[in-house]
């Protein structure tokens, strides 16, 4: 009942919610990390660069990223005079634009989470001879692991629908950059909602399952606030 | 062996100028009202806040200098905060050992299983911290700072958060602790019953700076100091229990040999407690009264009579057994009796607590 394509499509999206999700774990934990604590005065010019993609209309981000990774954008244009190819249409720059496109749900749970963590906890730590990568790693991530799953969650669920940043950035090359919600928007285009609706029912319960699974360990153990 | 602090510090509105010189064994206690700075001294003793201002040298090694500053997780010591503050993602074993664990094992000078049983943490371990009442998570944030071996404790009012109950049963652990520990505590109270029992030194502050410090019983019986001003002045007596005796009551026996009778209490013979007698509760005799149903007349030494706040009362400032104590009477007594300094009279004691 799968094509070819649809299955590839399938496993483009599943790998760019994975890749996207896990770099931007990784990238924002330092950055989530500062922003819990700083005190500079500037914080809130950061703050409202982070949410900008929550409200941005998709196709104005990708659109934007278009033009900086292409042939002739800073990005894409200084790699391609390094002696690389731009980014614009091809997978890598879709982890790009989806990264931006899931910052916000990623840095709000742990700058909430960095906040609660620190403060006392680190203080005790601290009279209790943990150096400061020790209290990091020993303190703040098991405190903060509700933070994290919560981040990983909504980023994850939130690459698998994205749309028109990957139609701006990426184009609609099967196996490359083609993913199921274009797929979709594919078939229907060409009248064969049979083949919309098994990869639909494919995302819906893929989603519903993920979902289930993160209520359910929240249950057991106590980890997880979509609030 | 001692404690040299200064430290001179701004904080808004607020100004810490405080040279302490603490004795380095026994607790030092830090006394005031909420805002005289006793928070503020205890965390830059600790390295937990870092100002310009603060020498700190402790058994004659630099914790921090103009020059210097040992981070909190490089200092020897131990806190006891407020709120027990344990780990709320680790159980009362694992809040115990980290410390402990993160200590090399030729610095580990307090054993594991020791501090447990000290603390009465045998059936806790397993549990959460969640599932612990407030005394026993005060207690397992005792157990688990003694177990970085310490060398000087430092306790933020450990009991302030507890209530009348869990007051009364970790205030036994914290008396052990003081018994068994050869290390110094500073410990910071706005209590000053808890300052009684607990405290060998004394250091009085007052809106940022210190008013006095000294040994307790000097600076409870001063008469130009607040406590002994206070309606509530007392004296802290040292005594060992002698005996109970068959109509029960028991009998302390005070340094030079003289007995102090109180109702009996379950305490073992030859242990050693201190007395709190009420500056009010102590009457003159020029001899000794031989119709009076007051047990306890002891033999005392005038050394001082000053003012008191109300016109009508003066404070006398006895020794007793080579300590001092207070008693409060009316003028009138003063001069009826013509007391003078120097005098050697009789001290009815009407009542004595065990507090």
């Amino acid at each position: 009942m799968l094509s070819a394509d649809d299955l590839s499509a399938l496993w483009v999206t599943f790998k760019l919610a994975l890749i996207s999700t896990g770099l931007l774990l990784a990238l924002c934990m330092p950055l989530a990390w500062w922003l819990a604590h700083t005190r500079w005065r500037g914080r809130s010019i950061i703050e409202a660069m982070i949410m900008l993609p929550l409200v941005l209309p998709p196709t104005v981000l990708g659109f934007y990223l278009l033009l900086l990774l292409g042939p002739h954008g800073w990005v894409g244009g200084s790699l391609q005079a390094m002696g690389f190819n731009h980014l614009a249409f091809t997978f890598s720059g879709l982890v790009i634009g989806s990264m931006i496109y899931s910052l916000p749900f990623v840095m709000q749970p742990l700058t909430a989470a960095f906040q609660a963590a620190g403060g006392r906890m680190l203080e005790v730590a601290a009279t209790l001879r943990a150096s400061p990568l020790d209290r990091f790693l020993y303190v703040v991530l098991p405190l903060s692991r509700r933070g994290f799953l919560t981040a990983a969650v909504l980023s994850f669920a939130h690459s698998l629908g994205e749309f028109g940043v990957i139609i701006m950035i990426g184009g609609n090359i099967p196996g490359q950059t083609q993913v199921a919600s274009i797929a979709i928007y594919n078939h229907v285009e060409a009248m064969d909602y049979a083949a919309a609706h098994t990869l639909a029912a494919i995302l819906v319960a893929l989603s519903f399952a993920l979902l289930l699974l993160v209520y359910g360990l929240n249950r057991k153990f106590k980890v997880v606030s979509i609030a | 062996m001692s404690i040299e602090a200064r430290l001179q510090l701004q904080q808004g509105n607020f100004e810490l100028d405080v040279t302490l010189d603490l004795p380095g064994s026994g607790v030092s206690a830090l006394f005031g009202r909420s805002g005289s700075g006793k928070t503020t001294i205890l965390r830059c003793l600790a390295g937990l806040e870092r100002h310009a201002g603060i020498d700190l040298r402790v058994n004659g090694e630099i914790w921090q200098s103009q020059q210097h500053f040992v981070p909190v997780h490089q200092r020897p010591l131990g806190y006891v905060f407020q709120e027990a503050s344990l780990f709320p993602h680790l159980m009362v074993a694992k809040n115990l050992e980290f410390g402990y664990r993160r200590l090399p094992p030729a610095q580990r000078k307090v054993a594991l299983d020791e501090t447990i049983s000290l603390m009465g943490l045998e059936t806790l371990l397993a549990r959460y911290p969640q599932q612990l009442s407030g005394g026993q998570r005060q207690r397992v944030a005792m157990a688990r700072a003694l177990l970085t071996s310490p060398r000087l404790l430092l306790m933020d009012e450990p009991m302030a958060a507890l209530d009348q109950r869990s007051k009364a049963e970790i205030l036994p652990y914290l008396e052990r602790l003081h018994q068994h520990l050869a290390i110094p505590i500073i410990y910071v109270s706005h209590a000053i019953h808890e300052v009684c029992r607990l405290a060998d030194y004394l250091v009085l502050l007052e809106q940022g700076k210190v008013q006095a410090q000294g040994p307790l019983q000097q600076l409870l019986t001063q008469p130009d100091l607040p406590l002994a001003q206070d309606a509530d002045a007392a004296s802290m007596l040292l005594a060992t229990v002698l005996q109970h005796t068959a109509d029960e009551m028991s009998e302390l026996q005070l340094p030079d040999g003289q007995r102090l009778l109180i109702s009996r209490l379950q305490l073992a013979e030859g242990q050693n407690v201190r007395t709190r007698i009420l500056a009010r509760d102590v009457a003159i005799s020029l001899v000794q009264p031989q119709f009076s149903s007051v047990n306890n007349c002891l033999r005392v030494e005038l050394e001082q009579i000053e003012a008191d706040p109300h016109p009508g009362h003066q404070l006398l400032l006895l020794r007793l057994a080579g300590q001092p104590l207070l008693a409060r009477l009316s003028r009138r007594s003063v001069s009826r009796l013509q007391l003078q300094p120097g005098q050697q009279l009789f001290a009815q004691i009407k009542a004595v607590a065990l507090d």
